[in-house]
């Protein structure tokens, strides 16, 4: 293979990074929903493609990229929230299966209305002016957007490192994680804890959405597409584990690229081939706690 | 005390007096084999039947590792579609009879099963649907770049079966009528495997580990090992399904893989209701009759399905055939 240099896989490995960048920012609102209320969200892949179609609709009324990058968690994260009211309240302590069903059928509702407002063809989604281009990153150029995308999900995870360690509500989301009766003992609102909960998981995945949209063009199947690989991402890195749900992001990015670049036929089975190997040997996955899993 | 239950303590002994409805639960594999042979008298078209008795099966094989194991799998479609592209490529490729190639398709969804469930069986709850589904989608891949073998995106085409003869007797497998028999044979006889195996010491097995798995494992039952053989058992059954469908449509569309068919199974299960023997039927045809009448009316039919089912896990959870077994217990 000509032209196969050690440059070319380090710029492989980078375009990798850009892709788990979503990865993570996907799983992990996947991974907080299921951390706090043990609910795995089957239409978070609906509420990543809400957040594309909510940018795109923002821009087509005037907006622009930036503010899209405020608006569409905010409007994404209350959406998720009245989802959370109203649809999956009522099943808690009704076990696993039926939030699952649930928000399996919800996202047939939502990419159904989606088809009706936006039709069944995707839309390309312009690269903002201002992240135009390429830059050199000393072992050649690339381009500028990916590295955003980079650093917005760099910025994401921060954020949400400091809220849930420094911030009080954080230690009260985490110890509900923990223990959900002694914090409703000690006269917090949990339901209102778990409601906040959805709402910023399903915003970071409105977010991922938005920030994929330049990358990949924005069509309603596109959240179904993503959810089997972030369920991968999940498994990997431990169900319910942040750290897990980046390192393994990453990994599946980076296994993605570099099969497309070597094999790239295999590149779509490589990361359940990855699966199936932590499996064996992990079954919790890198960082899952063992209680989680049954 | 009801009188009913005054009558069964004042019966002497020796003499087990049953109501009707445990003499029907005896015999329901019967039942339900007598109503499939009728059903297509009451259906408008007979490829709407035929197609409900192939969804039918597949739910019923997805019923007995969902309904009765306890295990949520969402990865159903790549035995389902496993099964069917393995029937199609023994005709396409190979010209074997379609005999063979039925057995070809059982025999593929059980060796998928068999490699899915050997992986996914060492996790559970959640991590078994996402496993099943991650899984299955890799499968969904693999038939999707073998073009040789399966037609890739275009699907596997030019299933053709015109006549089936059964010991001699020649049936025109074009007539739809004719089709449906012996679909129908088909599923009859896996509703009598079915009942077999869930009144055996084994299907006691199987809704015990789902009633109490610690308990059943105190017992001295091997968990792990049931729930490998109900998963590969519940293959089985999807394969027939799937192989039957490749016969009934000639063609097998590389959607049949998709985790959208391993959903739809999910819904047909719990609209008909998980855990009873004859709701999966009833899901099954429920969901491909508003299917089909919402289609007619508009095409974004998938909306419609999508909040009835979303009605079913908030406010029906035992399902329309679980609901009418509750109301008519006496």
């Amino acid at each position: 293979m000509p032209g196969l240099s050690f440059d070319l896989i380090a710029m492989q490995l980078f375009t990798g990074l850009a892709l788990g960048a979503i990865y993570v920012l996907f799983a992990i609102g996947l991974s907080l929903i299921f951390g706090m209320l043990t609910v795995v969200n089957f239409a978070h892949g609906a509420f990543y493609m809400v957040g594309a179609y909510v940018g795109l609709f923002l821009i087509s009324l005037g907006g622009n990229f930036w503010l899209c990058l405020v608006a569409v968690p905010l409007i994404v994260g209350v959406s998720g929230m009245i989802v959370e009211r109203f649809l999956i309240r009522p099943l808690y302590g009704r076990g696993i299966d039926y939030p699952l069903l649930l928000t399996f059928g919800l996202s047939y509702i939502m990419v159904e209305l989606i088809r009706i407002g936006f039709g069944t063809s995707g839309y390309p989604f312009d690269t903002p002016d201002l992240l135009q281009g390429a830059v050199n990153i000393g072992i050649g150029y690339f381009p500028l957007y990916r590295l955003f995308v980079i650093g917005a999900a760099a910025i994401v995870l921060l954020g949400l490192w400091l809220f849930l360690e420094r911030t009080s509500f954080g230690l009260i989301i985490r110890a509900g994680a923990r223990d959900p009766q002694i914090v409703r003992v000690l006269g917090v609102d949990v339901a209102r804890v778990w409601l906040y909960v959805f709402g910023i998981g399903t915003a970071i995945a409105g977010l991922a959405g938005l920030l994929a949209a330049p990358l990949q063009g924005v069509i309603p199947e596109m959240g179904a597409n993503i959810l089997a690989e972030a369920f991968v991402v999940t498994v990997v890195g431990g169900m319910g584990s942040i750290g897990g749900a980046v390192i393994a992001g990453l990994l599946v990015g980076v296994v993605i690229s570099m099969t497309s670049l070597f094999a790239p036929e295999m590149a779509k089975v490589s990361i359940f081939a990855l699966m199936a190997i932590v499996l064996l040997i992990r079954p919790q996955g890198f960082f899952g706690r063992a209680g989680l899993m049954s | 005390m009801t009188m009913n239950e005054l009558s069964q303590t004042l019966a002497p002994a020796g003499v087990e007096r049953r109501n009707w409805f445990e003499a029907a639960k005896r015999h329901r594999a019967l039942l339900a084999s007598l109503f499939v042979l009728v059903f297509p008298l009451v259906m408008p078209f007979t490829a709407l039947a035929v197609n409900i008795l192939i969804y039918g099966l597949y739910a019923l094989g997805f019923n007995l590792l969902f309904g009765y194991l306890g295990l949520l799998s969402f990865g159903h479609a790549a035995l389902f579609g496993t099964g069917a592209y393995l029937c199609g490529i023994a005709i396409v490729h190979f010209a074997l009879p379609w005999y063979v190639a039925i057995a070809m398709g059982v025999l593929g969804g059980t060796a998928m099963a068999a490699m899915i469930g050997a992986l996914a069986i060492r996790t559970r709850g959640i991590y078994f649907a996402m496993v099943t589904m991650a899984l299955a989608q890799c499968v969904y891949y693999l038939f999707y770049q073998a073009i040789d073998w399966t037609g890739g995106e275009n699907g596997l085409r030019g299933i053709n079966v015109r006549a089936i003869d059964i010991f001699g007797m020649k049936f025109d497998f074009i007539n739809p009528l004719t089709r449906y028999y012996v679909v129908a044979g088909f599923v009859i006889l896996a509703l009598y495997v079915l009942s077999r195996i869930l009144a055996s010491p084994f299907g006691a097995v199987i809704e015990a580990v789902r009633e109490n798995e610690a308990r059943a494992r105190a017992s001295g039952y091997n968990v792990t090992l049931t729930r490998l053989i109900t998963f590969v058992l519940s293959g089985a059954f999807c394969g027939l399904a799937g192989a039957l469908s490749a016969l009934h449509l000639s063609i097998v569309p590389i959607e049949i893989m998709h985790y959208e068919t391993s959903g739809m199974v999910v819904m047909m299960s719990l609209l008909g209701g998980m855990g009873t023997f004859f709701g999966p039927f009833v899901g099954a045809a429920v969901f491909l009759l508003l299917e089909n009448l919402v289609s007619l009316w508009t095409v974004h039919w998938q909306l419609f399905v999508g909040a009835v089912f979303v009605v079913c896990v908030l406010f029906f959870p035992a399902g329309i055939w679980g609901t009418i077994l509750k109301r008519v217990r006496p």
